[in-house]
C-alpha cells in the first residue's frame, strides 16, 4: 500500500512539471502582454502615453526578457521561496492574495460536496430500486432541471427570492458588518446564514450527473449475482442493499472525488461573480482578463496541482474500500 | 400449518404443480408450468434439462428468489420440519421474515458462477459468517471459529489464512468450496446445488462432486442438483427429474432414466449423449489420412511468455495435416486457446516456427512473416469462437456478417449475395434470414453463422476455440456433423480447441493434450483416450463423468500430482 502511494507521488513530478510549463505558455498566447491591456485602459481613458514610458515599465517587469527566462525565473522563485511573483495590476504579492482567498473556496467546496453527496446518493439509490416509477422520473426531471438551468440564472434567481421575499441579506459570505471582524461566535452564525444559499445553487447544478452516475452504477450491481447469494442467505432486503450493491456502487463515485479539489480554484467562478463570493474564482477571472502573468500562472498552476493531488488521493480511497485495485 | 399425513418420514420438502410465470410484453411465459417433486433426506434429486427448460427457476422458485419480473402463480412448497410441522413455501411474502427464515437456515442454495456469486469487496470470512449472524446472532469470536471449521470441513488449505482473504484470490474450485461453506453454515436440512460445477474443469468438477456428496452423507442433507451435463446426472443422482420447456418429461430412478426411458425427449436427451461417447461414424469409415504427407501446418518449439512471466505456451510442437483434425485438449490455463491465437498471430510468440505450406507448395513461417503476407494467409487460416453471442456483431444483419471476409477481400455485389445464400443454405440455414439480425437466432444457428463466416473465403485451416461449448448437448453433436461434413467438401482442415474430452473423442483425427503450457503427450485420438501414456491424459480422462449410471467411476478416478512424480514417466499399468 505504501509503495503504491510512492509509485504515484514520484509519477506525479514529471507531470506536475509539464503542467507548469504548458500553464505558463497558455498564459502568453493571447497577443500582447500586461502592459497593452493596460495601454488600452489609459488609451481609453484619454490619456496617452509615451513610447519610453513602456519600454520603461517593461524593463521594470521583466516583460523584455525571453519567455523561458520569464518562465525560470518565477518556477525558481515557487520552487526555493515560495514566491508565486507579483501581481502586476493589484501590486500585491500573489501568495497573499491567494491564501486568503483559497481558504474560503476549500471551505464552499467542502460543504457543497457533502450536501451533493447527501442528496445525491439517497436519490440515486431510490431511482434505482424503484426504477421506471414514478419517483424515479420525479428525481430525474428534477436534477436534469438543475442542470439544464445556467448556475448564473439560478444564482440570481435565488437571490432575488431570498432578499425580495424574505429579506435576507444575499451576495458574499458575511453581513457587511462582520466582513473585516475578527472570528467570533456571531461571524460563525453570520457565515452559516450565508453560506448555504451558494452551497445549495452550486451543489443543484451537479446534482443531476452524481444522481444518475449513482443510478445506473446500483441499477448494474442490483442483477449481479451476488446479490441474488446474499438473498439466499436469509438477509433483509434493505439490510441486503446497503451491504452489498450500494458498497459496491459508490466505489465508481469516489473516483470522481478526485475532480473536487481542482474545482475549489476554477469551479463556480460565474456563481462567485453574480453571488460576490470571496472565493480564488473571481480572481482568476480578472487575472486572465487583465494579462496578469504571475497571478493568472500561479492560479492555473494551484489548479493542476490540486487535479493531481485530487486523483491521487481518489486512487488511495479507491484502494482502500476496493481490494480488487489494492491486491493488483 | 399441519400435518400431512400422505407425505412419507423421509420427505422434506414436497412440491406440487409449481407454476412460475414472466410476464413479457408480448404475453406470459410460463418459465416453470406444473412440476411436482419430492426431495428426501440423505438422497439427491437431479433437475436436468437443456438451457431456458426452466429447471434453475425451479430451484429458485422454492425459496422465492426468482429475479423480476418473475412470480410464482400456483402450486405449493412444502418444507417438513424436524418437529413435523409443515409450511407452504410458495405462500409466503416473497420479502416476509417467515421466508427469510428459511433461506440459508434450513434450505441452502450454491450457484454456478462461483465468482459472481460472491461479493468480491468482502473477505470470505465475513460472507460466509453472515449467515450465522443473521439466524442465530452469533457473536463476532464464535462466528469466526465456527467459519473456520467450515472452512475445514470443506478442505480449504490453510483456513487461518484463508479466511481473511477475498474471491479473486482464490481458483475456481476453490471459490466453489467457499460457496459451499456458506451454503452449510446453518446445517440445512436441504442443499440446493444450481449447476455449481458448470464453470469449473472436470478434474475440480470431481473434487466438488466428491466434496458434496461426503457432506451429503455426513450431514444428512437432502439435494437438489441441477444441471445440463448427463454425465454429472449419471455420477451422483439417486432420482432424476428431465424438464423441457418449463414442464417435467420424465421423473424416476436414476437407473431407469439412463436404461429405461419411456420418455420421447429422455430418450432423444440420453442418445445424444451417448452419441458423444464414440467416434463420430463418418469418421470410423473414412479412409486414414497418409501420415507421411507433407503437413499443411508444422508448428515446432513455439513458446511464448507473458510479460508477467507466465509461459503461456512452452516449447510447444505439433503437425496438422492437410485434411484431418488435430484437437488440443485441456484444462483451463492450460494455455491452449493463447496457443491457437499464437498461430494465427494474434499474439506474438517469442521463440520457434509456424510452418505453413501454401496452395503452390511453399512453406512460410508465420512467426516470422510480414503484415502483408500474413493478411494473404489469414484468408486461408480462419477463425471461430467460443462466444456465438459476442463474436457476431449485434449490428450488423445475418447478411452482412457472412458477406465481410467476402468484401474484404474484393467481392462485389450480386456475387457477394449469391455467394451469401449459397453459404447459408451450407450450414443449414435459410438464405431469407438474411435481413435478421443475430439475437434473434438461438446459440446452436448462432454459431452456424459463425461457421458460414469462417468459410466464406474458401479457407484451407480452421482453428475452432471452444466451438460448442456453449451449446446445448443435442446441438452439440449435430454441430461437429455440420463441421465435419463442411471438412469432407471443402477438403479443409480442423485444429479443434477444447476442454471436452467427449467432443474430441468425436471428431478428432489426432489428438494433442496440453498441461501448463506443454503439450504432455500427443497421438492418434483412439490410442490416447484408450491407452493414455502420460499420467496428465490419465487423470483427465477419469475424472470424466460417464453417462451411465451402472457404472459409476469418478470417485475412483486417478489423481495426477506433478510434485510427486516428475512428468514424462509412465506408470506400467498406464
Amino acid at each position: 500500500m505504501l509503495r503504491f502511494i510512492l509509485k504515484r507521488i514520484v509519477f506525479a513530478i514529471p507531470t506536475l512539471f509539464a503542467v507548469s510549463i504548458i500553464a505558463f505558455i497558455i498564459i502568453q498566447l493571447p497577443p500582447g502582454d500586461y502592459l497593452t491591456t493596460l495601454m488600452a485602459d489609459w488609451a481609453s481613458q484619454g490619456g496617452a502615453v509615451e513610447a519610453g514610458t513602456v519600454a520603461a515599465m517593461r524593463e521594470r517587469y521583466g516583460l523584455d526578457q525571453p519567455i523561458y527566462f520569464q518562465y525560470y525565473k518565477w518556477i525558481w522563485g515557487i520552487l526555493t521561496a515560495g514566491d508565486f511573483g507579483i501581481s502586476f495590476e493589484l501590486g500585491k504579492p500573489v501568495t497573499e492574495l491567494i491564501w486568503n482567498r483559497l481558504g474560503f473556496s476549500l471551505l464552499l467546496s467542502l460543504l457543497t460536496l457533502c450536501f451533493v453527496w447527501a442528496i445525491a446518493i439517497p436519490i440515486g439509490i431510490l431511482s434505482a430500486v424503484r426504477q421506471y416509477s414514478i419517483s424515479d422520473y420525479m428525481a430525474t426531471f428534477l436534477a436534469f432541471f438543475f442542470l439544464a438551468v445556467p448556475d448564473f440564472l439560478m444564482a440570481l434567481s435565488a437571490m432575488y427570492v431570498m432578499s425580495a421575499w424574505f429579506g435576507q441579506s444575499v451576495g458574499g459570505l458575511f453581513s457587511p458588518e462582520y466582513v473585516d471582524a475578527g472570528w467570533s461566535f456571531g461571524k460563525l452564525v453570520d457565515f452559516a446564514e450565508h453560506v448555504w444559499l451558494p452551497v445549495v445553487v452550486i451543489g443543484l447544478g451537479s446534482l443531476a450527473a452524481l444522481v444518475r452516475i449513482m443510478r445506473a452504477n446500483l441499477l448494474d450491481e442490483l442483477s449481479k449475482p451476488y446479490v441474488t447469494t446474499a438473498r439466499a442467505k436469509g438477509m433483509s432486503e434493505l439490510e441486503l442493499l446497503i451491504r452489498y450493491p450500494v458498497r459496491l456502487a459508490l466505489n465508481p463515485l469516489i473516483s470522481t472525488l478526485g475532480w473536487i479539489l481542482p474545482a475549489v480554484i476554477s469551479g463556480e467562478i460565474i456563481v462567485s461573480v453574480v453571488m460576490s463570493l470571496p472565493t480564488t474564482g473571481p480572481l482568476l477571472l480578472r487575472a486572465l482578463l487583465a494579462q496578469d502573468m504571475y497571478l493568472a500562472g500561479s492560479l492555473i498552476l494551484l489548479i493542476s496541482v490540486l487535479t493531481i493531488i485530487g486523483t491521487l488521493i481518489s486512487d488511495i480511497l479507491l484502494a482502500l474500500t476496493d481490494p480488487r485495485i489494492r491486491f493488483q | 400449518m399441519s400435518m400431512n399425513p400422505n407425505m412419507s418420514q423421509d420427505t422434506i420438502l414436497k412440491v406440487e404443480g409449481l407454476k412460475t410465470y414472466f410476464p413479457t410484453r408480448t404475453g406470459i411465459f410460463k418459465a416453470v408450468d406444473g412440476v411436482s417433486f419430492e426431495l428426501k433426506r440423505g438422497k439427491t434429486l437431479c433437475v436436468v434439462g437443456e438451457s431456458g427448460s426452466g429447471k434453475s427457476v425451479t430451484a429458485r422458485s422454492i425459496l422465492q428468489i426468482v429475479d423480476k419480473p418473475g412470480r410464482i402463480e400456483g402450486g405449493s412448497v412444502l418444507l417438513t420440519r424436524a418437529d413435523g410441522s409443515v409450511t407452504d413455501l410458495a405462500k409466503l411474502d416473497p420479502r416476509g421474515k417467515d421466508i427469510r427464515s428459511v433461506r440459508g437456515k434450513e434450505i441452502a442454495m450454491i450457484f454456478q458462477e462461483p465468482m459472481s456469486s460472491l461479493s468480491p469487496v468482502h473477505r470470505i470470512g465475513t460472507q460466509i459468517g453472515e449467515a450465522l449472524r443473521i439466524h442465530f446472532g452469533t457473536p463476532k469470536k464464535e462466528q469466526r471459529e465456527r467459519v473456520l471449521e467450515l472452512l475445514r470441513q470443506v478442505e480449504i488449505p490453510r483456513p487461518e489464512t484463508a479466511i481473511d482473504r477475498y474471491t479473486f484470490e482464490f481458483s475456481g474450485g476453490m471459490r466453489q468450496r467457499v460457496m459451499i461453506a456458506m451454503a452449510l453454515a446453518c446445517n440445512p436440512q436441504v442443499l440446493i446445488a444450481d449447476e455449481p460445477t458448470t464453470a469449473l474443469d472436470v478434474t475440480t468438477q470431481a473434487e466438488i462432486l466428491d466434496l458434496i456428496k461426503k457432506l451429503q452423507q455426513s450431514h444428512g442433507m437432502a439435494v437438489l442438483f441441477i444441471t445440463h451435463d448427463m454425465g454429472v446426472v449419471a455420477e451422483i443422482a439417486d432420482e432424476v427429474l428431465v424438464m423441457y420447456r418449463g414442464k417435467v418429461m420424465e421423473r424416476g430412478p436414476v437407473e431407469q432414466i439412463f436404461h429405461a426411458p419411456e420418455d420421447d425427449y429422455t430418450r432423444r436427451l440420453i442418445g445424444s449423449v451417448v452419441k458423444l461417447e464414440k467416434k463420430a461414424e463418418v469418421r470410423l469409415t473414412r479412409a486414414a489420412i497418409p501420415a507421411e504427407a507433407a503437413p499443411l501446418l508444422d508448428v515446432k518449439n513455439l513458446s511464448l511468455t507473458f510479460p508477467s512471466g507466465l509461459k503461456a505456451v512452452d516449447d510447444v510442437s505439433l503437425t496438422v495435416r492437410s485434411g484431418e483434425t488435430l484437437g488440443i485438449v485441456g484444462e483451463s490455463g492450460s494455455g491452449k486457446t493463447t496457443m491457437g491465437r499464437c498461430l494465427l498471430r494474434i499474439y506474438d510468440p517469442q521463440s520457434g516456427a509456424i510452418a505453413y505450406r501454401r496452395p503452390d507448395g511453399s512453406t512460410i513461417d508465420l512467426r516470422t512473416a510480414d503484415r502483408a503476407s500474413l493478411k494473404d494467409v489469414r484468408r486461408e487460416v480462419r477463425m471461430i469462437f467460443q462466444d456465438p453471442v459476442g463474436s457476431l456483431s449485434p449490428r450488423k444483419n445475418v447478411g452482412q456478417i457472412i458477406a465481410e471476409p467476402l468484401k474484404l477481400a474484393g467481392m462485389r455485389g450480386k456475387d457477394v449475395e449469391d455467394r451469401v445464400a449459397e453459404l447459408m443454405r451450407q450450414v443449414g440455414l435459410d438464405p431469407g434470414w438474411r435481413e435478421r439480425y443475430p439475437h434473434a437466432f438461438s446459440g446452436g444457428q448462432r454459431q452456424r453463422i459463425g461457421i458460414a463466416r469462417a468459410i466464406a473465403v474458401k479457407p484451407r485451416l480452421i482453428i475452432a476455440d471452444e466451438a460448442t461449448s456453449a451449446l446445448d448437448v443435442s446441438l452439440r453433436s449435430q454441430m461437429l456433423d455440420l463441421m465435419m461434413s463442411l471438412q469432407d467438401q471443402l477438403g479443409l482442415s480442423y485444429v479443434f480447441i477444447s476442454h471436452d474430452m467427449s467432443v474430441i473423442r468425436y471428431m478428432c483425427d489426432r489428438v494433442a493434450v496440453m498441461y501448463r503450457g506443454r503439450i504432455v503427450e500427443t497421438g492418434d485420438t483412439d490410442q490416447v483416450v484408450n491407452h493414455p501414456q502420460h499420467d496428465y491424459t490419465r487423470a483427465l480422462l477419469s475424472a470424466i463423468p460417464h453417462p451411465d449410471p451402472r457404472d459409476r467411476r469418478i470417485h475412483k478416478r486417478f489423481r495426477y500430482d506433478p510434485t510427486v512424480k516428475p512428468t514424462g514417466i509412465v506408470s506400467a499399468n498406464g
